[in-house]
């Protein structure tokens, strides 16, 4: 059989194309053509179905009524001004997650401290917090019936059902991305670059300017977007603290929701296509970053192996 | 990667007394403050609001048949979706590491399009395929005689698409890094292509199947944006928990809606720490 299986191998380029389907994965595939194009078969069929269709029909029901109908749905006010805050509620949100994630795999990845792990699995919790709860604890703490409530109350502060309440709630969702990217990414650099800076007399500061930053910068950028991605798309904790007031508390994803309970829904679909244009973004932008962490870990490791 | 650690561990040993890296105290100081602030002190309240009911009051709200009726629906679809993934997931996983085939790069890219879509997108998107006179509604409507939109099916459709990204990820690396050596050693062997899985590949993807198994199950529990649109949402029948908590607010029954929360947050606790287990055996099993 291995005899079989080099000579495979090494009369690879005298097969025809139909046998060189993996040059990289290695010389042999075990199991028979069929079971292979059965296997490929259901996978692309499962998503077809619940990947590519789903994601065709967003666009079909945008464009159902036509052009003059798709725009007129994404330039009318109500749409606009949910556009306006989503936008706004992202900017505040993943700037702010953003310095805490950087803070935050500093001092869990370049140093020892007990409780590291508790951190850790305390930083995750808002991913496994359903979204309607991660609502319901903004209300908890600002509804009228809330701690701080009556005190907002009567300093005529409105945090519920207004925009810092969306904004509150859109930071506790997309809480742990950024410094989720980054810990492993930092912790498998180590911080011997860093030393070496801070012995040679660079102070903290530029030290993470110079050495740090340029070391993580991918790995900073794929979690910002997809920190972005959630904060724009969140749906149901935002839900929980928006109030619904039409063109004042309604983000994009709350306006999809109205304009479709209304059976308005090709307008609905046409705000909902440009989130879908937005995940794809997203989803290319980060393809294209694994592909350079990719290329940067390889030269990392070319590197290192040349160096013992 | 484990030499690196290696050979970082004696120089943070040394240095634990006085560190030449600077800014420990800043940046655990804030990101401590920042953690409590935003997650820690309004997570608690949830469960301090319910200190403020009695027991029997507390009980009664977590325990009533319509939330019973919600518990089932909840976690029965997300069982179902999960299973679902990890089979589907699983072969998708083992097709996209082991086999070539033409658009699988953006196939691949495309396996995180739940991730990134806004799950309320999602809902309206599956609702409009699955409703009678969708694409696939009317198809299967029409030959199978089955309603899914607006059914308890609809529930487990959109569990499993908000799912799926999790048992792949999960997989992916496992099988990028199993040792091909060894099914071949075991082919060589003689085993058959089903030996050489059961015995071989099974074993070794095992912990991952499981820890994809269980984020998909945990993420599908609490799930509310893409499920409300395609449930129908009928009390009783195809009421999600999420959803009968945000009912209980509107009604202002703060302390009702609390009290279900508290026991769908137990629940995600108890999953995120078998998660953590389930995430360590599988680095335990990768080393060996």
């Amino acid at each position: 059989m291995s005899t079989h299986i080099t000579a495979v191998a090494n009369a690879e380029d005298a097969l025809p194309k139909a046998r060189r389907i993996e040059p990289n994965v290695g010389p042999v595939v075990l199991e028979p053509l069929w079971v292979r194009t059965v296997l490929i078969t259901i996978a692309l069929l499962f998503l077809t179905a619940f990947l590519i269709v789903p994601l065709v029909a967003v666009f079909a029901e945008a464009f159902k009524k036509g052009w003059e109908a798709y725009i007129a749905a994404i330039i009318d006010p109500d749409a606009i001004s949910a556009i306006k805050l989503t936008l706004i509620t992202a900017a505040i949100a993943v700037p702010l997650n953003l310095v805490f994630g950087v803070a935050a795999s500093w001092c869990i990845a370049k140093f020892e401290f007990r409780g590291k792990s508790i951190l850790l699995t305390l930083i995750d919790l808002p991913f496994s917090v359903s979204p309607v709860i991660s609502g319901l604890i903004y209300v908890l703490m600002f509804g009228a019936q809330g701690w701080f409530g009556p005190w907002l109350q009567a300093h005529d502060i409105k945090i519920l059902f207004a925009v810092p309440g969306i904004v509150l709630a859109t930071i506790f969702i997309t809480f742990p991305f950024v410094a989720r990217e980054l810990i492993p990414l930092m912790q498998s650099q180590g911080s011997e670059e860093e030393e070496a800076a801070i012995v040679l007399g660079a102070s903290g500061w530029n030290t993470f300017r110079r050495v740090t930053l340029p070391n993580i910068k991918w790995g900073l950028l794929y979690g910002v977007i997809l920190c972005n991605a959630r904060a724009m798309g969140e749906f149901g904790a935002v839900s929980v603290v928006s109030g619904h007031i039409r063109g004042e508390t309604n983000t994009m994803p709350l306006q999809v929701e109205i304009l479709y309970n209304e059976y308005n829904f090709a307008a609905a679909f046409a705000v909902a296509s440009l989130l879908a244009l937005l995940a794809l973004v997203t989803l290319a932008l980060k393809a294209f970053i694994e592909w350079r962490l990719n290329e940067s870990s390889a030269d990392d490791s070319a590197l290192r192996s040349t160096e013992h | 990667m484990s030499a690196v650690s290696a050979s970082a561990a004696p120089i943070k040993a040394r240095g634990a007394p006085f560190r030449v890296m600077p800014g420990f105290k800043l940046s655990l100081g804030f990101t401590l403050f920042y953690l409590a602030l935003i997650v820690l002190i309004p997570l608690s309240s949830v469960f301090l609001k319910t200190f403020t009911m009695t027991w029997d009051a507390f009980f009664h709200a977590v325990t009533s048949d319509r939330v019973m009726a919600s518990y089932r629906l909840t976690f029965g679809a997300s069982l179902i979706a999960a299973l679902l993934n990890v089979v589907f997931g699983g072969i998708l996983a083992w097709v996209l590491v082991r086999y070539k085939f033409p658009g699988k790069r953006i196939i691949d890219a495309l396996v995180d399009l739940p991730f990134a879509l806004p799950t309320a997108v999602a809902g309206i998107t599956l609702t409009a395929l699955y409703s009678s006179n969708g694409w696939f509604g009317q198809f299967i409507e029409g030959v199978l005689g089955i309603k899914v939109a607006f059914t308890p099916l609809g529930v487990v459709v959109a569990l499993t698409f908000i799912g799926l990204p999790f048992v792949v990820r999960t997989v992916q690396p496992v099988l990028e890094d199993a040792e091909k050596e060894l099914e071949e050693a075991a082919a060589s062997l003689g085993a058959n292509s089903l030996q050489t899985f059961t015995r071989v590949i099974f074993p070794t993807i095992l912990p991952s199947l499981l820890t994809g198994f269980a984020l998909a199950f945990a993420r599908a529990t609490g799930e509310y944006g893409s499920v409300i649109f395609i449930a129908g949402n009928m009390p009783m029948v195809s009421e999600i928990t999420p959803l009968f908590i945000i009912t209980k607010l509107e009604q202002y029954d703060y302390a009702g809606a609390t009290a279900i929360a508290v026991v769908m947050l137990v629940v995600s606790f108890l999953l995120l720490l078998t998660i953590n287990l389930l995430q360590a055996w599988t680095r335990g099993k990768g080393k060996k």
